[in-house]
């Protein structure tokens, strides 16, 4: 440090206490909702220390859903957001590096047209074209089914872009080596750039695993019966009108249930994180 | 940047493509332009017959005070979430890229809400803000503050600007911290020497050297309040009270999905097109001149 100044110090902790507090409060106070009676929560104010309806409410919630809103089963819904999510980040990476691969690798008659036509796709975000999205799908009977929720979702220029980065920095001494071994494209593609991208794909995997659980307007539309119904969206549909007749210790426990697996990823895998945050936007 | 090494092969490329070209046609081009064809059309009652109008949606819309009421809170919320946003979580990443002792808690602490969904944030705040369950509700009321956000749109407005600042500083602070980090630490040493105080190094050497990075998250919270918080207010306040919190992609989706009126939804569609492509050109303009995150 620059200097001793125990009082700044002070408050730099205190700042960052206070933040963390803020931060984690909501989280709190939903687990500790999850863990209540209905009854108790209703009651003004609520009770703030964790009671004993837990393994009740868990097991109600996957099991048999809610009782006043949607009564679909959350172990279900939370099966469909890992195979949207696992499917959404897979599906991205293996398109995106191999376009890569063909954009950097390659020299093509229209190899700028392609690479602009994807690069251009970043700037379509699926909320602007959502209706028409929303016939094309419906029109290629992808509604309610795991190709509809994943498929539009899986055309990323950001990871085109980052394979495509990456690549220009992998020594040309490489490509060389494997063509005088008499190496051909698709060996060097699997015993040298594959290996060599591992680390750009657990980071990649990780932002996309978050994004794919996470998305919301999509799977509202393209679900419309309860056991395509991903997480996110099945906690929406438990919601069903005025806020004291929810019944939030079982809403509570979705929320926590539907946060949990991203979040563990984000803490656990944090230099992965971290590391496909900063990549991916830059 | 080019290979020197190249690979020859006349089909090659074109099939390591076409999976990517194929999934981008399919949803994103042939949806777009459909997006603008249906912009200048409009439906009769039943869906049965359509008829070319030239620019009539977009007229139409810019006459429509609703619309205009729209753009409004459109550029009100994403000014609050953008501004508050930014400087809460400037004030965190100054605080932690200071401390030595638990830094790497603080850190793990403060990242969590990036992988809450924007809809699973709104859910929580509602029920922290609940009108007659509420806990922060109980404790306004004991403050004397009287607190329905249902039926007052300033509240309304307030709850979703929270929910979404809420989701968006974990991700703020990551590139804060990592734009402190970069700083020489040679510069703030050399001004300590001269006698400056911790503020005034902030707003003379600190505050200058990350204005890349300020900038670039400026463009980012945009965007984010512009399309990602669609689910934050579709879980709170639907738009409501009065269409009080009613975001442009919001009115797109009620529009089109509720209301079914696919023209108007559609010219709408086609002027968040033209604002996400202006604000991802000014993002590249700016990402070419080479600034150091």
């Amino acid at each position: 440090m620059v200097e001793n100044r125990p009082v700044l110090r002070f408050f730099q902790h205190l700042i960052l206490i206070v933040g963390v507090i803020i931060v984690a409060f909501p989280l709190y106070v939903t687990f500790v909702a999850s863990t209540l009676t209905y009854d108790q929560i209703v009651t003004v104010p609520m009770p703030l220390l964790p009671g004993d309806q837990l393994w009740a409410n868990y097991s109600q919630v996957l099991t048999a859903g809610s009782q006043k809103g949607s009564s679909a089963p959350v172990s279900a819904m939370l099966v469909n957001s890992f195979i949207v999510a696992i499917g959404v980040a897979l599906g991205k990476i293996s398109i995106s590096i191999i376009s890569a691969f063909a954009i950097v690798y390659f020299r093509f008659p229209g190899r700028t047209f392609f690479f602009w036509m994807i690069f251009v796709t970043l700037m379509l975000p699926i909320e602007v074209r959502i209706i028409p999205t929303f016939k094309v799908a419906s029109d290629l009977g992808l509604l309610d089914s795991y190709a509809g929720l994943t498929l539009p979702l899986i055309a990323s220029a950001t990871a085109t872009f980052l394979f495509r980065q990456f690549f220009l920095t992998i020594p040309d001494e490489l490509a060389e080596a494997a063509r005088i071994d008499g190496a051909g494209p698709l060996r060097f593609f699997w015993d040298v750039v594959v290996p060599l991208s591992k680390t750009n794909m657990a980071a990649l995997f990780v932002i996309l695993f978050i994004h794919g659980w996470n998305q919301y307007l999509w799977p509202l539309l393209i679900t419309g019966q309860e056991s395509m119904y991903t997480v996110v969206i099945g906690i929406k549909r438990m919601i069903a009108g005025g806020d004291a007749s929810n019944e939030w210790n079982l809403i509570m426990a979705t929320a926590i249930l539907a946060l949990l697996p991203p979040a563990l990823v984000v803490v656990l895998m944090q230099k992965w994180f971290v590391k496909g945050l900063v990549d991916t936007e830059k | 940047m080019e290979k020197r090494v190249v690979f020859q092969s006349k089909w090659l490329p074109y099939a390591l493509l076409a999976p990517q070209i194929v999934v981008t046609v399919i949803f994103f081009f042939w949806p777009a332009a459909q997006a603008v064809y249906y912009s200048f059309l409009v439906q009769d009652a039943f869906g049965t017959s359509s008829q070319f109008v030239w620019f009539q949606n977009f007229t139409e819309l810019f006459h429509d005070g609703r619309y205009v009421e729209s753009f409004k809170v459109t550029v009100l919320f994403s000014t609050l979430v953008a501004v508050s946003g930014l400087a809460i979580s400037l004030l965190l990443a100054t605080a932690a890229d200071r401390v030595v002792r638990g830094a790497m808690a603080y850190k793990t602490l403060l990242i969590w809400p990036y992988a809450v969904a924007p809809a699973i944030a709104g859910v929580l705040w509602a029920f922290l803000f609940a009108p007659s369950i509420g806990i922060v509700t109980y404790l306004l009321k004991k403050m004397g503050i009287d607190w329905n956000w249902i039926i007052n749109s300033e509240q309304a407005m307030l709850l979703v600007v929270i929910a979404a600042v809420w989701k968006q500083i974990s991700y703020n602070f990551l590139f804060f911290l990592a734009g402190l980090q970069s700083i020489p630490r040679a510069l703030m040493e050399a001004a300590a020497i001269d006698g400056a105080s911790p503020t005034r190094r902030f707003w003379t050497i600190v505050f200058p050297l990350l204005s890349p990075t300020t900038f670039f998250l400026l463009v980012v919270n945009i965007v984010y309040a512009f399309f990602d918080t669609f689910g934050v207010i579709d879980a709170t306040t639907q738009g409501g009270p009065a269409a009080s919190t009613q975001i442009l992609v919001y009115k797109v989706y009620h529009d089109g999905v509720k209301a079914a009126d696919l023209g108007s939804s559609s010219a709408q569609s086609v002027i968040l097109m033209l604002i996400v492509i202006t604000l991802t050109v000014v993002q590249f303009r700016f990402v070419e001149k080479k600034v150091q995150y």
